[in-house]
């Protein structure tokens, strides 16, 4: 029974989502403890994964009972094990951070809110732990258009962005797909590693070489690297609360794993970066990314707009730093994923927190924050921290690991990019730190209360764990760097399996 | 702008359609494509699952995990459509329209007006007024338990002919959406609600996932049927048969159920009331 | 002109996919109305779908029913490739889902904007942000 919990991972919350459905339309106070019960043991069961990894090496489970590539198999490596604790973890903080939320805004809805938020959870862990290309499709749409649902509920500018959102959305799973489809014309193959052992005995290499274009240009789209980013900052500012606080995180992370995935173990690390000649171009665009999102944030006036271009540069960092090319830019690239998504979540969380105290969004509206709800400011002072790159939270030191990735690779450049947008960041976070410190409170608000009117503890201690676990990570970094991240990039470099 | 955009796109068919070049030619008999894998399961997959049907063999047997979750996608489109749409109805409209049979004259009631109850003689129709038409209806409601048993069959033989869950599904979905089209929303609203169907459509998926929950009970790993040889007193092969059958049901339960929900949130735009 | 006939025989089904695909994605970029759009998105996907089907076909070859039963040898090549009609099947469920949740969407549009045309939703967007700003 024990070799059979890699499959609790995405059964249980595959169940659970059903069965939240089925007893969601007779009693609603079950959907909440069930999605929760479900979260917390696909939770447990990826820790237990990551022990197993550890010690024992590569797990590999066969769908089905048929060996690859017959059947679908799983391929878990130290990679994998780490982003899929991040998304259990992710989730888990999230349903629980916002279940007050979430009963406000979808009160005749909630549960099917749940099923699509299951759903959503399961697509992503599905997409990380797949050793097969087109599974790795078919989940992808599953995560998207529970994502589009998610994000399409938050009012009329939100049906616009999330309708925009879907069709950049389809047309980068489709060219993923058409990658696939010229994939498996040269091989005959859908599984990764399978797949892998193939290419290098082709001479067709026109044919591989578009193939990866294709497969690049889709995932990019998916991962809002420049020039395919417009979606993203008006689906994540307009969405409803509680679908940022989950989507913001994840989407754009794990299709960076993907992208890491695809890079080094289908087409091996050689091919992707040497034969290919992309390198210059992707770290180029990455910079481009970088200073425009920089600036971009800097012009906006309503905090989650400006979370969202932030989300912006932080894929321009974890692209960038990957296409460097060498062992210590790729380490960086995956501890800021790591990094990243739990500092979004803190971000989205806290404004969260923030608009369910205060109805607006604008800067000029946060003025006094800081007196009204100290605890919640404490946490987006952490967060902010921790995308400028201070140290002791965790943003420092992937943002040291890229840049000695860069100054390496001799991209100068994008290190040049890294250290401006740190110095545009400080004066971003602290310009809302100004506004909602030093200015006195207006009084345009209804609730004219002077004391401490902070959010609701069940939203207020999740928010405050992430705030900590950014710290954690950050103190842990080395050991996380040292036991599971080099390992993983290690084994990716030479390829062994 | 729109010139922008065709010249991108005339680019980019150009870049395709040269890179086409190396491609195996259509329907060679030797492209790695028609190679190495797709080999195995022509060959081997009748002896291994005693199914004639490649196609229904590989889709739910060798890759039953894709089609697990290609299910759960078109359930999380229902689920999707419900959460965007659906308004459930504080205020009455502001007129019903009303016909009495006998006489074929139409009563408009407006709000707060006394309604009269839908019987023998008095008939509600939506304000979209179509005219009623006795050929359709009665053409329609001789056609359907056909089709009904045409979707039947392609899902229970779809070992042998083409054929499987999906496809059944959707004609069984499509012959409830049938008669919903010939008369109008509320006489199939009346016989499956909104409950039921998306209680079927969370049944389905579960039935498929319940089957590969099942076999790793049993100590297989997920969707191994061979491992319901155990409880059903086969060998293996005729287990890994009849759990393909199994999960086909399932899936066809999901996807009419799905359709049904889908059309009762799209074509009402949420409200339930008047569609079709 | 004797390799030109059998270069299009060779390829004329892959050049037909890339047309298709020209003209879904043109659609989505070009035009003004949602629904086109969306129509444009599903011609889109459609030629992928045709691209792995046009993939499976070999000469001379039947559909892929085992027809005779146990005990013959079956030849590879009296059958065709089953598995991007596998694959396929999963895709046509995930356009037809996509489909769905995107008339949901402008559905939505509709019901608050009272229009279809981008354009018109655009400018009633920017109005709005202007009176509320």
């Amino acid at each position: 029974m024990s070799s059979q919990i890699p499959a609790f991972i995405i059964v249980v919350p595959l169940l659970a989502a059903l069965v939240v459905n089925i007893a969601g339309w007779a009693r609603r106070s079950l959907c909440f403890p069930t999605a929760v019960c479900a979260l917390a043991a696909a939770w447990i069961s990826t820790i237990i994964v990551m022990l197993r990894v550890s010690r024992e090496g590569d797990i590999i489970y066969r769908m089905a009972g048929w060996d690859p590539p017959w059947g679908i198999s799983w391929h878990i490596d130290h990679l994998n094990a780490l982003i899929l604790i991040l998304i259990a973890t992710v989730a888990l903080i999230n349903i629980v951070a916002t279940r007050s939320t979430a009963a406000q805004e979808f009160p005749d809805r909630l549960g099917i809110f749940y099923c699509l938020y299951l759903l959503f959870v399961t697509g992503v862990m599905g997409i990380v732990i797949t050793g097969d290309v087109f599974n790795l499709y078919v989940l992808l749409e599953i995560a998207s258009l529970s994502g589009y649902a998610l994000l399409g509920m938050g009012g009329s500018r939100a049906s616009v962005s999330s309708l925009n959102y879907l069709f950049m959305g389809t047309i980068g799973a489709s060219l993923y797909l058409f990658g696939t489809g010229y994939l498996y014309i040269a091989t005959g193959s859908l599984n990764m590693v399978d797949i892998a052992s193939i290419l290098p005995t082709l001479e067709n290499i026109s044919l591989i070489k578009v193939s990866f274009v294709l497969c690049l240009v889709g995932l990019f789209m998916k991962m809002a690297f420049f020039p395919l980013h417009t979606w993203l900052p008006n689906a994540y500012s307009h969405a409803p609360g509680p679908s940022a606080s989950l989507i913001a995180p994840l989407t754009t992370k794990v299709m960076l794993y993907v992208m890491i995935r695809v890079a080094l173990t289908i087409y091996q690390p050689d091919f992707a970066f040497s034969q290919m000649a992309l390198q210059d171009i992707v770290v180029w665009l990455a910079v481009i990314a970088i200073i425009s999102g920089s600036i971009l944030a800097w012009k906006q006036d309503r905090l989650k707009r400006m979370l969202a271009y932030i989300i912006v540069v932080e894929v321009g960092y974890m692209a960038g730093g990957f296409w460097l090319g060498n062992q210590t830019g790729v380490t960086g690239a995956v501890l800021h994923i790591v990094n990243d998504a739990m500092m979004t979540l803190c971000l989205f969380l806290t404004a969260g927190a923030i608009a369910s105290r205060i109805n607006a969004d604008a800067f000029k509206h946060l003025q006094g924050l800081f007196r009204r709800m100290p605890f919640t400011m404490t946490a987006f002072m952490v967060a902010a921290l921790s995308i400028i790159g201070v140290p002791p939270t965790c943003g420092f030191f992937s943002k040291w690991y890229l840049l000695s990735g860069g100054i390496e690779a001799g991209h100068y450049e994008f290190t040049a990019a890294l250290i401006i947008s740190s110095l545009i960041n400080v004066l971003l976070f602290f310009r809302v730190v100004e506004i909602s410190y030093y200015e006195p409170f207006d009084n345009h608000q209804e609730n004219e209360q002077q004391g401490i009117q902070e959010a609701s503890l069940d939203m207020l201690l999740p928010l405050l764990a992430t705030a900590g676990l950014l710290i954690v990570l950050g103190f842990y970094a080395h050991s996380l760097v040292t036991w599971i991240i080099e390992p993983a990039v290690s084994s990716l470099f030479t390829g062994s399996l | 702008m729109k010139s922008f955009g065709l010249a991108c796109v005339v680019l980019l068919c150009a870049a395709l359609i040269y890179s086409t070049m190396n491609f195996p030619d259509w329907g060679s008999l030797n492209s790695p494509a028609s190679e190495h894998v797709s080999d195995y399961y022509i060959q081997n997959a009748l002896e291994e699952t005693a199914v004639p049907n490649l196609v229904t063999a590989v889709l739910a047997d060798y890759r039953g995990y894709d089609t697990l979750f290609e299910t759960t996608v078109i359930l999380t489109a229902g689920f999707a459509c419900f959460f965007l749409l659906r308004r459930y109805r504080r205020k009455p409209p502001p007129y019903r329209l009303y016909r009495h049979i006998e006489t074929g004259v139409t009563l408009i009631i407006e709000q707060g007006g006394k309604e009269p109850t839908e019987s023998e003689e008095f008939m509600r129709i939506d304000s979209q007024w179509v005219p009623y038409d006795l050929v359709i209806q009665k053409a329609a409601r001789l056609v359907i338990p056909f089709l009904q048993l045409f979707a039947l069959y392609v899902i229970f033989h779809g070992h042998h002919s083409p054929g499987g869950g999906f496809q059944g599904g959707v004609i069984l979905g499509a012959t409830l959406i049938l008669l919903a089209i010939a008369n109008d929303l509320r006489s199939t609203t009346k016989r499956i609600s909104e409950r039921i169907s998306a209680q079927l459509a969370s049944t389905g998926v579960l039935v498929y996932a319940g089957t590969g929950a099942l076999c790793l009970l049993l100590g297989a790993n997920f969707l191994d049927y061979s491992a319901l040889s155990r409880l059903i007193a086969t060998d293996p092969v005729m287990a890994r048969s009849h759990g393909i059958l199994l999960v086909e049901i399932g899936v066809a339960i999901a996807v009419s159920a799905v359709m049904i929900w889908i059309y009762y949130n799209l074509v009402s735009a949420g409200r339930h009331d008047e569609g079709l | 002109m004797e390799e030109l006939t059998t270069l299009v025989m060779a390829k004329y089904n892959y050049w037909g996919v890339v047309i298709l695909l020209g003209i879904g994605l043109y659609a989505m970029i070009a035009k003004n109305n949602l629904v086109k759009k969306i129509i444009g998105m599903n011609i889109f996907q459609t030629a992928i779908i045709l691209f792995y089907i046009s993939i499976s076909t070999k000469y001379g070859a039947s559909i892929p029913i085992i027809h005779h039963g146990h005990g013959h040898t079956i030849h590879p090549a009296d059958y065709m490739n089953p598995l991007p009609h596998v694959l396929m099947l999963t895709a046509i469920v995930v356009s037809v889902a996509t489909l769905g949740v995107a008339l949901a969407l402008a559905v939505r549009i509709y019901n608050h904007h009272d229009t279809l045309e981008e354009d018109e939703v655009l400018s009633q967007l920017t109005t709005d942000e202007s009176t509320q700003a």
